[in-house]
């Protein structure tokens, strides 16, 4: 397993969209190195040959009939959307001018 | 005595015999409301008035009718907040939809009014990860009421509701109930849908029961209970009652003690509880079985990349775009995503996507990711072969009675540590339960709570009420 160390948590952070202060950044760094060189105790089991469980009870195929079903409110989305404008969630610019 | 002190199945028999009507259980609960919850934060919400229109037009004839319920405030209960206990989603978010525990808590006549308080999106055991509130042990006022359900556990523990549904990812039901002196049952993965519920980890959270006894836990584990079109990890196997089999006994019943349970870390105090009421239930003829889980102490580093590693997906979701909070004034659409998120993420929150990005990074997924599923499947299958010999487990819920707050700060690996007796179950998929078996005494003359831990197979929740309906049974006679 990899070293604790290697952990860059401004990186990764970033990476998860996730803006840190310097003082969370320090913070962080410490706390999650004890976290890693914890779970990386998990190095000495052996597990050569045994298959990866993804879920505890896997259901495989479940699809249900393709129905039309109600969609949400529109009102009851828009209310809790941030900001909005004619029927639509507004964000910040996405494409550069033409 | 106040109504509010009272069970389900009372409350259901009194009304229906038209002793008393809901309005009055209704006023119970909020004069207890009015006298406790001030200092005990369980609530992070309550409609009362809402829960009086409904208590008079409930309808007495359905499983639940006239009961109030409160949730956990990650269960989704259309036009009413939905915190999850997060700066992000305090202001700006009221729930466009019914959970569909909400919808078949109402198809069977309850009435929901209370939103609990809650460890930020359920990422804790003491409820002190909530960024709204403080949460104190009824018990102890010093203490923890467990968590990430602290709230959910505490106002059944306070009589200051009825009975409430938490979430258990890790042992958020199991721990607190154990803590606050209440039942709490997890059910089997797949038994109960999540839809509706905020998603934690995805393949660990399944919603359950926090009640005042086995036998209201049931009641309502089987009116969660069943398939959804709506989750399709929600089993599509009929619910077998558990009512009829309840109150057989153990006679006859094996019994796993499972010996790393009971060794290094665990309280004497504590032990010495859960011995007890091992031997009372042999004593009410189960045969005891001693019994080897040899991975559970890879469990918990097992679990803490698992879950944070599902929650850094899941909640990737909590971008500003489309509800709760938006950073003011961002540069661009990068910008908002990183300062909403950093503005609306506890310590805790960010800790967990932070490592749970990491274990999925390019170059350290499989040495993380990967070999802790391939544990899982260790966990899973010595809980399989266990099963093959007995027919439920028990064990302590947590290693120690309720810590003090504000004990474990800056130091989060050493709660993680306390989860070691609740967690594999999660992993494995198989139902457990909490059911009070004493108290230990703490400081300046408290009694903590201390809760025996009953595990059976998946789906086989009406075998492990049945051994906790016994204990409470031995209990009530002593």
């Amino acid at each position: 397993m990899s070293d604790s160390s290697a952990l860059d948590v401004t990186y990764v952070a970033s990476l998860a969209r996730l803006d840190l202060t310097a003082e969370e950044a320090a913070r962080f760094q410490e706390q999650l190195g004890t976290v890693l060189t914890f779970v990386e105790t998990l190095s000495k089991l052996d597990v050569e040959g045994v298959e990866p469980t993804a879920h505890p009870a896997p259901v495989l195929d479940c699809l249900r009939d393709d129905v039309a079903g109600e969609c949400l409110p529109r009102e009851a989305i828009l209310h809790n959307a941030p900001d909005s404008a004619l029927d639509q969630i507004r964000v910040p610019k996405v494409v550069e001018d033409a | 005595m106040s109504l509010a002190t009272e069970n389900i199945s009372s409350l259901r028999t009194r009304l229906v015999a038209g002793e008393i009507r809901a309005r009055e259980i209704v006023d119970a609960l909020g004069a207890a409301i009015e006298e406790k919850d001030g200092e005990i934060g369980g609530y992070l919400a309550a409609d009362l008035e809402r829960a009086r229109q409904d208590a008079d037009t409930a309808d007495l004839e359905k499983p639940l009718g006239g009961i109030p319920i409160a949730l956990k405030d990650n269960i989704n209960l259309a036009g009413a907040q939905c915190t999850c206990g997060s700066r992000f989603l305090e202001e700006g978010y009221l729930s466009p939809y019914d959970a569909t525990v909400t919808t078949r808590l109402k198809q069977a006549g309850a009435i929901l009014f209370g939103r609990t308080n809650l460890d930020e999106f359920a990422m804790g055991s003491s409820t002190e990860n909530s960024a709204l509130q403080v949460t104190r042990n009824p018990h102890d006022l010093t203490r923890i009421p467990g968590g990430s359900s602290g709230g959910s556990a505490a106002v059944v523990a306070a009589d200051t509701a009825i009975a409430s549904l938490g979430s258990d990812t890790g042992g958020s039901i199991r721990q607190p109930a154990s803590h606050c002196g209440v039942v709490g049952l997890k059910p089997s993965y797949g038994r109960v849908s999540r839809y509706g519920l905020v998603a934690f980890a995805s393949s660990l959270d399944q919603i359950g029961p926090l009640t005042k006894t086995v036998e209201d836990a049931a009641t309502l584990l089987e009116v969660i209970a069943g398939p959804d079109p709506r989750d399709s990890t929600c089993l599509d196997e009929p619910v077998a009652p558990c009512h009829p089999s309840l109150h057989d006994g153990v006679a006859g019943l094996k019994l796993g003690i499972p010996r790393e349970y009971f060794g290094e870390g665990l309280d004497p105090a504590v032990r010495e509880r859960v011995e007890a009421a091992i031997k009372a239930l042999e004593g009410e003829g189960a045969e005891l079985v001693e019994i080897s889980l040899p991975s559970t102490d890879a469990a918990v580093a097992t679990y803490y990349i698992i879950a944070p590693a599902e929650a850094s997906s899941n909640l990737s979701r909590f971008d500003g775009v489309r509800y709760g909070h938006r950073a003011e004034n961002p540069g661009d659409i990068l910008d908002m995503y990183r300062q909403s998120r950093a503005g609306g993420f506890g310590p805790e929150v960010k800790r967990r996507i932070i490592l749970g990005t990491y274990v999925l990074s390019s170059g350290y997924y499989d040495a993380y990711y990967t070999r802790a599923q391939k544990v899982r499947t260790l966990i899973q299958r010595e809980f399989q072969s266990a099963f093959a010999s007995v027919d439920a487990i028990l064990a302590p819920v947590s290693p120690a009675p309720a810590r003090k707050i504000g004990a474990a700060e800056n130091d989060p690996l050493q709660d993680y540590l306390a989860d070691i007796y609740t967690i594999s179950a999660n992993l494995a998929g198989i139902c457990g339960l909490s059911v009070p078996c004493g108290t230990v005494p703490g400081d300046d003359g408290s009694a903590l709570p201390v809760g025996l831990q009953v595990l059976g197979p998946h789906l086989a929740e009406a075998t492990i009420l049945r051994v906790a309906r016994a204990w409470e049974i031995t209990r009530e006679r002593a």
